[in-house]
């Protein structure tokens, strides 16, 4: 082949083929229309018998998953908030027993404590009482002392002064004398 | 000036960004035949390779924990779900795996026809008026199995005054019709009209002095490119979804 003539063929097939659009050639639709229709029953038949439905369960377990896991976890708050109520009864049930315990412990405290004072009580008037008593008895023997002293005294002084004292008028005076 | 006029010699500004789009046969001969294997033939296996691989072996462990390639999978698989969902309602759920399909396919052959040395199926017209004409033609047979002759109140605006209603019934009509031709073109034509700026942007490369800029505007418009083969697929599949609604629940 000459090199004119291949230069003529393809510069005729440019010609050809510039002007107008490769996609306006109708010589070839069918072969493109063919193949396209193998090439789209090809994937509607991947997609439709394999992909999609196998898509649609890994989604649908995922789902199913995901709504389980959703549902075991709102079932486990639950029993926390359960539990912190159960925890938080028992705190406010052990408050009122403490308080009910020391409000008893209190109350036996002050009833022993008045039971105790009441007996002191009583123990101090009877030693009160017993030491009045003993006072009384020590102030009557001391009044009695005083009086023999106050005698004897009177009747020394009596007879240091006079030299003769009657028992019964220095009593007497004496007397007299204790009374103003 | 040397290079430059070199490289202008060997044709590096003569652009042919519509080349990329030639449809040949891979394995010898001249003639496109019925089912002749084409490098159509070979990217569109390879977008089943591809969906293959994201959809059934990154899912072959069916963890509850996913792992990264199942989380594509699932990413996928919800997305879609969630927009026939939501967009066509619950009832629309049993259209997903022909949804998903488009979806699938659409934005596998989209950014497969990315990587340097592919093949764009889907900027060509062939591709996607079967994919349009697909959705038109279920969204209308459905519509008038769900809604007999009611499905025809969709072009019938009852809330619109008495006098007014033939007028938008016509235009209703019309733009009825019109869908799969924008549903098609919208698709093929970004795909199309961004790999062809690639390579023009590619063909002045071949000047050194603006070899610099055009791999800059390489790179942008490649990054554009990404956005646009996912987004692409997105509004092809949210647009089925909107037109399935309207043959589930035709009144406006």
């Amino acid at each position: 082949m000459a090199s004119t003539s291949t230069d003529a063929t393809s510069h005729a097939a440019e010609a050809a083929s510039a002007p107008g659009m490769p996609q306006l050639d109708f010589s070839n639709w069918g072969n493109q229309i063919f193949w396209l229709l193998i090439t789209l029953v090809a994937i509607y038949f991947v997609l439709s018998r394999i992909a999609l439905p196998r898509i649609a369960a890994v989604l649908a377990e995922r789902q199913g998953t995901i709504t389980n896991d959703i549902a075991a976890a709102e079932e486990l708050k639950a029993k926390a908030v359960e539990a912190e109520e159960a925890y938080n009864k028992a705190l406010a049930d052990a408050k009122v027993e403490a308080a009910r315990i020391v409000a008893e412990a209190k109350a036996e405290i002050q009833a022993d404590l008045n039971v105790a004072t009441q007996k002191a009580d009583a123990e101090i008037a009877a030693k009160a009482a017993e030491s009045e008593k003993a006072i009384a008895t020590i102030r009557a023997g001391a009044l009695a002392s005083i009086k023999d002293v106050a005698n004897a005294t009177t009747a020394e002084l009596v007879s240091a002064l006079s030299g003769k004292a009657e028992d019964a008028d220095v009593a007497k005076a004496v007397d007299a004398q204790m009374k103003g | 000036m040397a290079s430059e006029a070199h490289g202008a010699e060997e044709g590096g500004l003569v652009f042919h960004p519509m080349d990329q789009f030639n449809i040949k046969p891979l394995f010898g001969g001249d003639h496109v035949g019925l089912f002749t294997i084409t490098n159509a033939t070979l990217w569109m296996a390879l977008a089943v390779v591809a969906v293959v691989a994201m959809m059934v072996i990154g899912t072959r462990r069916r963890a509850i924990v996913p792992s990264r390639s199942q989380s594509i999978g699932e990413l996928a698989y919800g997305f879609v779900y969630k927009m026939v969902e939501d967009v066509a309602g619950k009832d629309a759920v049993k259209f997903f795996p022909y949804i998903m399909t488009l979806f699938m396919f659409i934005v596998s052959a989209n950014f497969l026809g990315l990587l340097p040395m592919s093949f764009a199926t889907t900027s060509h017209f062939a591709v996607t008026v079967v994919l349009a004409m697909a959705v038109f033609l279920t969204v209308t047979v459905v519509g008038f199995v769900k809604n007999g002759v009611g499905f025809l109140g969709l072009f019938w605006v009852s809330s619109a005054p008495l006098a007014l209603r033939p007028i938008l019934a016509l235009i209703e009509v019309i733009s009825y019709f019109v869908r799969p031709v924008s549903h098609s073109i919208r698709l093929a034509g970004n795909v199309m009209a961004g790999h062809a700026v690639l390579k023009v942007f590619a063909g002045f490369a071949a000047i050194a002095v603006v070899s610099p800029l055009s791999v800059v505007a390489i790179t942008a418009m490649y990054g554009l490119e990404v956005l646009v083969a996912f987004i692409q697929a997105y509004v092809f599949t949210i647009l089925t979804c909107v037109y399935l609604k309207d043959a589930l629940h035709p009144s406006h």
